[in-house]
């Protein structure tokens, strides 16, 4: 199977509102930012185009279409997107290279959840007929699983304070972080609850803003003679809708992905996981069957900026980061998608 | 260097304005139930489901593929949602196809649907901008200058359109899943029938259908495991340009121009009309068949209404060229599944299985999409025979 | 007492959403001036072309458009249809024209409504002025030209439709 390699990763900051940026300019310097990378100019230099947003962060239908604008696409390119986190995106990407119909792909997420009230749109994403009309919003059903989790005596709260203040401090070393910081275990327990047992601060604070990525074949990739890291393993699987009939304290799909991806395979130096919630890393680490000797998170994941439809693709560009700054040579990186981590992928990415 | 894929089972549900009887849920089970069916598989032998949709807003449900998966038999599998507009079913089956052809998969559930019945696709159309002038236009409104402006310039006559809106319901009432059954449609009830966006008449324009298309697409070393006719994928292409910019061709946009070079170049194919037997297009508004027939290449400029004046396209007449024998969008339109039937169609027809709208020996057909402003194309080239 | 009970196949949940909406910082420029009676244009600092109502790009060269450029309000049909669709909350009464209409010194249409006009008469390359909503409805928007109407000029020939200077076709 053939190699893809990432060459370029750039992300926007996150920030609490982009203010009047609408989705062009939202998405330009990031594009520009990974073009600037590989030395490339617009989308005509790659062969293939995928982008990852949501229409309903911003309220408007084909919010997707308006993103073409920012690249360039005359003459017409290839070019296609998905409703979803952009990881995903970078998935379609990698099948469009390996059945050898591109050579290079330049990928892309964006979203502006600030319009809206995100936590409520996303109670729309449940069954229509049975959980729809109940609005039941994101953190809602997100604290039900960190109620399971620690009456099951599988975290304490003592514990996700200290994913976020690991996360935080981890974040002072993240020019993009939307909240980064030192903040004691004694701080963020004294914080009342938001949707008990959710405090505000174990809930990823969401941002605007955009992250693009250029992936392509290592013959191209020594071709512009930049450094790459190498995708070892990508999958994703998707887990039952019906939230009573799965096991909300585990997540069975990122195992299995993990097993597929081949994380086991050797060391995991690094693990960016998107995880929305503080109780969810600890959630995702157990079913990667992460170490001591893994760093989680050393950007401060989710926790420093949740860029909506983007993260995930974001936790990808962070581990390439690290591995061609040569810090690390091997780490893995997840993202997730749909309601308690019903839908989750992890790659595993090597240096070359 | 792509492993070689092909559709071995196909399965549609009946279009109709309002499928009262099942959820969403029930909608896209009951199209992936008849694709297994039709390939003689079960849900294990499935190891992927990539679906498509148009908008989100359509129905209201954000991220469907979230609440469908189990529908779907898709748990503890990988899921993909694709939305590229208008052509998302086509570019759905571009991407399920990658899938395979990409070697990483060896067979996958590909299923595109819309219950506008539970939605207001006009509004969502056309939902009021801010700072916009609110003009409610809708997909009609956008269109009819262009089929306008194409008219000026080929001075194709005015009944062309109707002839195509006659047409494509005459095949349509060959195909029992049809939602548009009209074997008695006349040229003068088309032409007066109510003007909406002049020059584009009521009869001129696509339904709105609630309905799901599913595909089961294989890896060339399962193909013989489904008892009937595999469509071998010959061809896959797509393409994208800005919905505007100075200078823009949109009456041929370039991009479907270049997608279609792009997927004739991949099938062997250097004149169209003579080297396909048939061909599905996405014709939601009767003019476009004369439009598409320049754009793909079947007609030279300005001379695609010569081509479907005389009959070339249509199945009942004999012609040689047949175009959207199983009825096309005109006759069915489920935005977000219409795609997707068209590559599924020509499927039908290279399997010798498009029932009473097959076109006799019919072993090389193609799929088109498109979407967004015309901008948005997807197309594929399916044949009865291996590459 | 009712013996036929239909069975419910169906239920109505509305949703409403609320959004802060953004219309971007090019067109948010374009909107400040609108306010104040003045059309304006975003020239490509690549290709020259000018783009309005801009919205921060060229997307053909996928490039920032930043230099601004004032238009007349008088502007040429690139394309039209009439419409028998009613438009909720706007008192034009179908069946309406409404046109492509490029303005003079842009290369990019725009949609509107045109009226004043005998709906059989509009045609291509028609001279068209706009016809302002009263200042003191004056907003950040497009329709504070409440349509456009058929002036006394020369047609402007297809080819040349797009590629006018701000001052029109020459004589």
């Amino acid at each position: 199977m053939k190699d893809v390699a990432i060459v370029a990763f750039s992300q926007s900051d996150c920030l609490a509102q982009a203010g009047a940026a609408n989705e062009v300019e939202l998405i330009m310097p990031q594009l520009q930012a990974v073009f600037q990378q590989v030395g490339l100019n617009n989308a005509q230099d790659v062969d293939f185009v995928c982008s990852g947003s949501c229409d309903y962060l911003q309220g408007a239908a084909f919010a997707f279409v308006a993103g073409v604008d920012a690249l360039g696409a005359v003459p017409p390119i290839k070019e296609s997107h998905v409703e979803m986190d952009a990881a995903w995106a970078l998935y379609e990407s990698i099948l469009k290279i390996r059945m050898g119909h591109a050579e290079s792909a330049l990928v892309y997420g964006f979203g502006r959840a600030s319009s809206g009230n995100l936590r409520t749109v996303l109670s729309q994403q449940l069954d229509p007929y049975y959980l729809a009309p109940l609005w039941i919003d994101s953190i809602s059903l997100a604290a039900l699983q960190a109620r399971m989790l620690l009456d099951r005596g599988l975290v304490t709260e003592r514990d996700m304070a200290e994913v976020v203040a690991r996360c935080r401090r981890n974040a002072l070393n993240n020019p993009h972080a939307r909240l980064s910081g030192e903040i004691s275990i004694e701080t963020l327990l004294a914080e009342p609850g938001l949707v008990a047992p959710l405090r505000k601060s174990d809930c990823a604070p969401v941002a605007d803003g955009a992250a693009a990525m250029i992936i392509c074949t290592v013959e191209q990739a020594r071709e512009w003679a930049v450094p790459f890291a190498l995708i070892s393993g990508i999958d994703h699987r998707i887990e039952t809708h019906n939230l009573g009939m799965r096991d909300l304290c585990d997540s069975v799909s990122t195992r299995l992905a993990a097993g597929t991806a081949g994380v086991a395979q050797g060391p995991v130096e690094v693990a960016e996981l998107y995880a929305p919630f503080s109780h969810q890393e600890i959630i995702l680490s157990r079913a990667l069957g992460l170490g001591a000797d893994t760093e989680i998170n050393p950007s401060g994941g989710a926790m420093a900026g949740n860029l909506m439809m983007a993260s995930g693709l974001s936790r990808i560009g962070e581990v390439f980061r690290r591995i061609v700054s040569g810090d690390i040579s091997r780490g893995v990186a997840h993202a997730t998608s749909g309601p308690c981590l019903q839908h989750n992928l992890v790659a595993v990415l090597e240096s070359a | 260097m792509a492993t070689l894929a092909a559709v071995v089972g196909i399965g549609q549900t009946r279009y109709k304005s309002r499928r009262g009887d099942v959820s969403i849920a029930g909608l896209v089970r009951e199209a992936a139930v008849n694709a297994l069916k039709d390939a003689d598989l079960g849900w294990d032998d499935i190891d992927a489901v990539i679906i498509g949709k148009a908008p989100d807003m359509f129905e209201g449900v954000v991220m469907p593929e979230i609440y469908l998966t189990d529908a779907l038999g898709c748990n503890g599998k990988p899921m993909l949602r694709v939305h590229t507009a208008g052509s998302v079913g086509g570019s759905t089956a571009l991407v399920a196809a990658s899938h395979v052809q990409s070697g990483m998969f060896k067979r996958v559930l590909t299923v595109t649907f819309e219950k506008q019945s539970e939605s207001n696709a006009m509004w969502a159309l056309s939902t009021p901008q801010p700072f916009s002038v609110h003009l409610n236009a809708g997909a009609g409104g956008y269109f009819a200058p262009i089929i306008r402006e194409y008219m000026r310039r080929s001075k194709a006559p005015y009944d062309v359109g109707i002839k195509v809106a006659v047409k494509d319901r005459l095949h349509g009432a060959r195909n029992p899943l049809s939602h548009l059954q009209l074997p008695k449609i006349t040229m003068q009830e088309v032409e007066e029938s109510m003007m909406l966006w002049d020059p584009i008449r009521f009869l001129e324009a696509c339904p709105s259908s609630d309905g799901a298309c599913a595909m089961v697409i294989a890896a060339e070393e399962l193909v013989a495991q489904s008892p009937k006719p595999p469509a071998w994928i010959r061809g896959v292409a797509m393409r994208s340009e800005p919905t505007m910019y100075a200078g823009r061709e949109e009456v041929s946009p370039q991009a479907g121009r270049d997608c279609a070079a792009d997927v004739y170049r991949q099938a062997g194919i250097s004149d169209p009309r003579k080297d396909l037997d048939c061909a599905e297009v996405y014709v939601p508004f009767s003019w476009y068949e004369p439009m598409w027939l320049e754009n793909l290449g079947f007609a030279p400029q300005g001379e695609g209404w010569k081509l479907t004046m005389s009959g070339a396209t249509s199945l009942d007449d004999g012609g040689d060229i047949p175009w959207n024998c199983s009825g096309g969008v005109l006759s069915s339109n489920p935005i977000g599944a219409s795609g997707m039937i068209r590559f599924a169609e020509a499927a039908r027809q290279v399997r010798g299985d498009a029932g009473n709208h097959q076109v006799e020996g019919a072993k090389l057909a193609l799929g088109h999409a498109y979407g967004g402003g015309a901008q948005f194309f997807a197309m594929w080239v399916v044949g009865a025979e291996k590459p | 007492m009712n013996d036929q009970v239909e069975d419910i196949t169906g239920i109505e949940t509305p949703v409403y959403l609320h959004y802060h909406f953004t219309a971007g910082s090019a067109p948010a420029r374009f909107l400040r001036r609108i306010k104040e009676g003045v059309l304006t244009g975003q020239r490509c600092p690549r290709c020259r072309n000018v783009y309005i109502p801009p919205r921060g790009s060229c997307p053909a060269c996928g490039i920032p458009t930043e230099d601004e450029v004032v238009l007349p309000d008088k502007a040429t049909v690139q394309s039209f249809t009439v419409v028998a669709i009613p438009i909720p909350n706007n008192p034009i009464k179908p069946p309406f024209v409404i046109a492509n209409l490029v303005l003079d010194g842009a290369n990019i249409s725009f949609i509107h409504l045109m009226s004043e006009c005998d709906n059989s008469e509009v045609h291509i390359g028609q001279r068209v002025q706009a016809v302002w909503k009263p200042v003191d409805e004056w907003t950040y928007a497009m329709d504070n030209i409440r349509y456009f109407r058929p002036i006394d000029e020369p047609d402007v020939p297809v080819d040349r439709i797009g590629t006018l200077a701000t001052t029109g076709l020459e004589t």
